[in-house]
């Protein structure tokens, strides 16, 4: 663009922005209205001011891995969290449900954005009520997709787990540790390196974790998670015991591991 | 103005419900149609140095060191420019200093930058030559990248990507009469995608985004494959070599230094936040920060390149 058209375009279009980023924000309401009938139907969703708060990147560093936090001010009142990328093409990122060992104050992820999107955190109490929060992504530029390719050596290790401490570790009622599970999280979009064809979508569908036999809690989830999902969660009482994890892919492949929490280290 | 025009003037200033008539736009690089200027880092090797920017509407996504190599025969272009127009500045500089035709438009990797020009030489009917997967990779993101240049440039100065027509796995050699180009093909680095190119007849080496100088590097690839194909280009004797960004030749191997100080805190603080138990968000905003004095667009790129290592070294 020449200096001259650029400085004219300006000028007419300065006054166009407002009302077409208005239109934008009408699609996005209009999107999320969508959304939340679809799941929730005509349940009242409330403001979740004081009740849930949703962190990320205001513009994604890296579109194929946007680290998320969710976390609640009143864990013992929550019976599920969701997270839902309004403009993603599977738009409910996690829908996790807590049992009686899990401690909901603290969720994380890390998810991939397609474009810039609102993102939704949604709590559901033990009472029934939803409640809400949501921010707005700026997908990133650059050399950033979300699609990244996958090596297949990486392939001969899918559904290899690692269990890590988190920095987190809560006030003593609770801990908290990372879940880390190898893998590629095949969105449809990555390409078989010898045949050329697209590898169908292939994703972790749903995990559950268990201590000592008690359920922490159990995720469904899809294509909107990273590669290598990784999932940061509380645990009530006492970093020791069993945690069992048992993982499923969109192929049916189950994935089972156990840790020795004694093990785990701080 | 037509209600028509009025849409496709709301649309070029509207970038995914970011205003970009609301941005700063002091200072910014402009490029201007036709031929630039390049330099000549060895007899027949000519390379324009790109802007430190990312892309912007005004810079027309010109911000990669792009280049062309006359043979007897026949000219090589080494990396066709960061979109349609920036080729075909490209284009028009080649024109401007040789008659010979065309015959080769070597892309050295997958990222926009460095490759979206290529449909600017369509109509010299080259031989579009890349890694043995770069098709690979620009079938996942062509489309992704295409139409995130195309909210800054609009769509037709972006042009399409092109797929590659001759695929390099590991070696190949491209004469160009009384001179040959040794294209090599690079296991996952900075993307997974490197080809890097010597040029026998003076022993300089085209290494594109394998080696960084001045502007910060962008990890997309394996940051443990990067060390090691670093080394090995370090090995390579030859005395002068052309960068992907920053200055259009560095003497060599020193011109690597910086890169290589970067790649080796990057790798060492995020190893050292993992065993902490530091975790990613936190990871992204400390490690490798002595380093920010030291490289353009810093703030931009070395979170980015934090995450791309932790997830890389968490596995480990």
């Amino acid at each position: 663009m020449n200096r001259l058209w650029f400085g004219f375009a300006l000028a007419v279009a300065l006054p166009l922005c407002s009302a077409a980023a208005q239109d934008d924000e009408t699609a996005r309401a209009g999107r999320w209205a969508d959304l939340r009938q679809t799941l929730f139907g005509d349940r009242q969703v409330l403001n979740g001011d004081g009740k849930i708060t949703l962190d990320a990147q205001d513009r994604a560093l890296d579109a194929a891995l946007v680290p998320v936090t969710i976390a609640v001010q009143n864990p013992a009142d929550v019976k599920a969290l969701y997270l839902v990328i309004d403009d993603n093409p599977a738009p409910v990122a996690a829908h996790v449900t807590y049992g009686p060992a899990g401690d909901s104050r603290l969720l994380k992820l890390r998810v991939r954005i397609n474009d810039y999107t609102y993102m939704h955190a949604i709590e559901e109490t033990t009472r029934g009520e939803l409640y809400e929060t949501h921010r707005f992504i700026k997908a990133s530029g650059g050399c950033s997709a979300p699609a990244g390719s996958y090596d297949a050596a990486a392939l001969a290790d899918i559904g290899h787990m690692k269990i890590r401490p988190a920095e987190d570790s809560g006030a003593g009622a609770s801990f908290a540790a990372q879940l880390l599970v190898r893998h590629p999280n095949f969105n449809g979009m990555q390409m078989d390196q010898v045949t050329r064809l697209y590898t169908p979508a292939r994703f972790l569908k749903s995990v559950e974790i268990d201590h000592d036999g008690q359920t922490v809690l159990s995720l469904e989830s899809d294509i909107s998670l990273a590669t290598d999902p990784a999932f940061t969660f509380a645990i009530k009482g006492a970093k020791k015991g069993k945690l069992s994890i048992k993982a499923q892919d969109s192929q049916n492949a189950v994935f089972e591991q156990s840790f020795d929490l004694d093990q785990l280290g701080s | 103005m037509t209600t028509g025009a009025l849409a496709t003037t709301r649309r070029r200033f509207l970038a995914g419900g970011l205003c970009l008539c609301c941005l700063p736009a002091a200072r910014r690089a402009i490029a201007s149609p036709g031929p630039f200027p390049t330099d000549e880092i060895a007899e027949g090797v000519h390379i324009r140095r790109g802007f430190d920017e990312d892309a912007t509407t005004e810079n027309e996504d010109a911000i990669a060191n792009v280049g062309f190599i006359i043979g007897r025969d026949a000219v090589l272009v080494a990396d066709p420019g960061g979109s349609l127009a920036d080729g075909e500045n490209l284009r028009a500089t080649i024109k401007q200093k040789t008659d010979l035709p065309i015959k080769y438009v070597v892309m050295s990797h997958v990222h926009p930058d460095h490759i979206f020009g290529a449909g600017a030489f369509r109509r010299d009917e080259p031989i579009f030559v890349g890694h043995a997967r770069l098709a690979e990779q620009l079938a996942q993101r062509g489309d992704y990248y295409a139409k995130g240049l195309a909210e800054l440039l609009g769509a037709k100065r972006v042009g399409a990507p092109v797929a590659p027509t001759m695929e390099v796995r590991e070696k190949a050699e491209i004469n160009l009469g009384g001179r040959v180009i040794v294209a090599s093909a690079h296991p996952a680095a900075h993307t997974m995608s490197d080809l890097s190119l010597l040029d026998k007849k003076t022993g300089v080496l085209l290494t594109a985004d394998l080696v960084f100088v001045g502007r910060i590097p962008s990890l997309d690839g394996s940051l443990q494959g990067w060390l090691d194909e670093l080394a090995k280009l370090k090995a390579i004797g030859a005395a002068r070599i052309a960068p992907g960004h920053g200055p259009t030749a560095v003497e060599w191997p020193i011109g690597a230094a910086g890169l290589e100080q970067y790649l080796k805190v990057l790798e060492r603080e995020t190893q050292q936040a993992i065993a902490s138990g530091k975790d990613i968000e936190t990871a992204i905003t400390t490690v490798a920060q002595s380093e920010r004095g030291k490289w353009k667009l810093f703030d931009d790129y070395n979170g980015r390149n934090v995450a791309e290592a932790y997830k890389e070294l968490e596995w480990r």
